[in-house]
């Protein structure tokens, strides 16, 4: 807290803000990828204080809004067999798929609990033979780790009734994916921090090398942001692109060897299904072959659901940073945290959740 | 080891000796000890005021208290949230099958040791038990009755420039509880704020008669009990984040687990809304209570079309301050 406090500070803040208000000169639009910044944002109120120069734009790191309700649907399927337990992080429970949640399905006798970590749910397994415990593994590459360790675990103590329902996404390959599509502009990144503090900074070289597009790593403190912002517009007005990483109190540039090392060992990279996008292209780890037989689908023999689009929602458009909530018709009318119709509302990470939270006194 | 069973929810001798060698001998009194279907109060000069709260917390013991001395607590705390002087309690227990009788006792002894500290009398109650997996060891419903002294919370009489009052740090209760809670083995220093403020309400009230409003920001917290006033006020707030007082030590697991203590529930605290000019007399005599020793004004009553609350954050920028809609939060009250 001594630190966090010291970089609290108030004048430093103050005097941060004031170098990026001097620094924007044009219109540039930056892309905060990860759903804590956005809430860090949001929170600070930094966003009244920014010149109209400076737009940002809320990107796709929030691990629950992007998991596709065809997924949240086959847990649910899951969650109504005698023989299994779903063991899941919290957050997914309010996720609405098409007829039901978790939470719901729980209470009507579902056997769903929530961990906190997944080698908790191998405990749950080890403790309850008679059982499938089945493991909702969602998230990026910060949550990647701790589920290939569960894998390995249960592989070593032969474990057989342990699996996961894997959705697992990582990123670079999914920022490439928005700045390929013509349909957003994005002029400069603020990379997830939690992200960066696994894969380091080089997965990010390609956006400078390739696209012109500098990014900067940063903490989610207000002026680890207003940081990152000054760096952003710097390079820009310099026409210098690179990644710069502004949180080397914990991202180092190989970033973490071990954990990259343990993903590497249980996952290969795969396709994956966004909510309300679709299929993207090497934007997800899949098990290995060594380790199918922790996948779900072929232990217990799932037959996936299929996606049912909600009509009207615009949570892929969010979810892509083409739309900000306010362009939805459901925003803050029918959707609200505690109604929620898509998945950018359900989690507290949620660009719509953020937007609902902390609106202003203007909207 | 001792344990609660079926039999002794039957209403046959385990039951008589449960209530006799527990209950009576904690709680007695003359009015409990009359032993009827009903037990007969003495007429109460006044109007009087009752309420009732079930309380259903896991852990059933932490730092700082457990769920008898909660029980008693919140259901006095809510009386004096009124400005009643409370002075009966009943209680109702619903008890799991294999509940250790030892911890049983413990409960009810510091129920009994928190009613005497309050002076209230607990004068009826009731036991059930039921079977294993029915329950989570223990349920306790307490009902109270006081007499009004002088009748607080007009919502009327709030008016724009009063002064919003909160009686010390926000958040223990719950950061208490969340620690120890299944799989998250915090090793922090936080004790619940579990108590009574009967007391220090009565010094309050004895000091102003023009304290608008007085309430406890449990589940939900302060946000949240703030966001009930607004609406039923029609009115806005305006808090000023660098005066609201939060522990570091809360402060620090809310940043771990993303928790903002706005919202987590106390069971200790007061929320005051007090006329400007009397907000500092208040103040002065909170202070010198140990349940207000940290009171400080933390906001005000601001003109606002929309009646919302605000808070000004320290850079100057204003954001909403909206209910608790639903989390995955243990059960904490």
């Amino acid at each position: 807290m001594k630190y966090l406090n010291q970089m609290r500070d108030i004048n430093l803040i103050k005097g941060m803000l004031e170098k990026v208000v001097l620094k924007s000169k044009t219109q540039v639009n930056i892309m905060e990828v990860c759903g804590t910044h956005t809430m860090a944002i949001f929170k600070s109120g930094i966003r009244e204080l920014l010149p109209p120069t400076i737009k940002l734009i809320s990107g796709p790191g929030c691990p629950v809004c992007v998991t596709p309700q065809s997924y949240i649907d086959t847990a649910i399927m899951l969650s109504k067999r005698k023989d299994v337990i779903i063991t899941t992080f919290g957050d997914m429970m309010r996720v609405p798929g098409s007829e039901s949640s978790l939470q719901r399905e729980k209470a009507l006798g579902g056997n769903v609990k929530v961990v906190f970590s997944p080698l908790d749910a191998v405990r749950i397994a080890k403790e309850n033979p008679q059982y499938n415990v089945v493991f909702l593994a969602i998230g990026f590459e910060t949550t990647a780790p701790t589920v290939a360790l569960s894998i390995e675990m249960a592989y070593k103590e032969n474990i057989k009734n342990y699996s996961i329902l894997s959705s697992i996404k990582t990123m670079p390959n999914t920022m490439k994916a928005l700045v390929v599509d013509e349909e957003i502009n994005i002029n400069g990144f603020i990379c997830p921090g939690h992200v960066s503090t696994i894969i380091g900074e080089k997965p990010y070289g390609f956006l400078a090398k390739d696209y012109n597009i500098p990014a900067v790593i940063a903490g989610f403190e207000t002026v680890d942001i207003l940081m990152a912002l000054y760096s952003l517009l710097e390079m820009l007005e310099n026409g210098e692109y690179k990644v710069k990483n502004h949180y080397s109190r914990l991202v180092s540039y190989e970033g973490n060897k071990k954990a990259q090392e343990i993903i590497n060992n249980v996952f290969e990279t795969s396709d994956s299904n966004w909510r309300g996008i679709g299929k993207v292209e090497g934007t997800g780890l899949q098990l290995r072959n060594k380790y199918k037989d922790f996948n779900a689908v072929v232990k217990l023999d799932i037959v996936e659901a299929q996606e049912k689009p909600i009509k009207g929602c615009i949570c892929g458009d969010i979810i892509k940073g083409k739309n900000n909530p306010l362009d939805c018709p459901y925003f803050a009318k029918t959707c609200t945290p505690i109604n929620p119709i898509g998945a950018c509302m359900v989690s507290e990470e949620g660009t719509c959740a953020a937007y609902y939270k902390y609106r202003g006194s203007s909207t | 080891m001792s344990i609660i069973t079926l039999a002794h929810g039957s209403g046959g001798k385990l039951t008589h000796q449960l209530i006799e060698e527990i209950f009576y001998e904690a709680f007695k009194n003359d009015i409990l000890l009359q032993q009827k279907d009903a037990s007969i109060v003495p007429p109460i000069n006044g109007k009087i005021a009752v309420t009732t709260d079930s309380f259903v917390i896991h852990p059933i013991f932490f730092d700082g208290g457990d769920i008898g001395k909660l029980s008693i607590c919140g259901t006095i705390n809510d009386l004096a949230m009124r400005g009643a002087t409370p002075l009966y309690l009943t209680v109702g227990f619903i008890l799991e099958e294999g509940l250790e009788i030892e911890d049983l006792k413990k409960i009810v002894n510091s129920m009994a040791e928190t009613a005497k500290e309050a002076d209230v009398k607990i004068i009826a109650g009731d036991t059930k038990v039921v079977e294993r997996g029915s329950g989570d060891k223990i349920y306790i419903n307490t009902t109270g009755i006081g007499v009004i002294e002088r009748e607080v919370d007009e919502v009327s009489e709030i008016e724009i420039g009063d002064k919003i009052i909160i009686s010390g740090t926000l958040g223990d209760h719950g950061i208490s509880i969340m620690s120890k809670r299944e799989g998250l083995d915090f090793d922090v220093s936080v004790e619940s704020d579990c108590g009574l403020l009967n007391g220090l309400i009565h010094k309050v009230l004895d000091t102003s008669n023009k304290v608008r409003i007085l309430r406890d920001p449990t589940r939900g917290g302060l946000a949240t009990t703030l966001n009930e006033i607004s609406s039923l006020s029609q009115s806005s707030m305006m808090l000023y984040e660098e005066t609201i007082p939060v522990k570091e030590a809360v402060k620090s697991m809310c940043e771990i687990l993303g928790l903002d203590p706005l919202y987590i529930a106390n069971e200790g605290k007061v929320v005051l809304i007090v006329a400007k000019e009397d907000a500092e007399k208040v103040i002065n005599v909170m202070k010198e209570d140990p349940m207000g020793k940290d009171a400080t004004i933390i906001g005000e009553i601001v003109p606002h079309e929309r009646r919302s609350v605000y808070l000004k954050t320290e850079l100057g920028t204003t954001r909403l301050i909206d209910m608790l809609t639903g989390e995955v939060l243990p059960r904490i009250c």
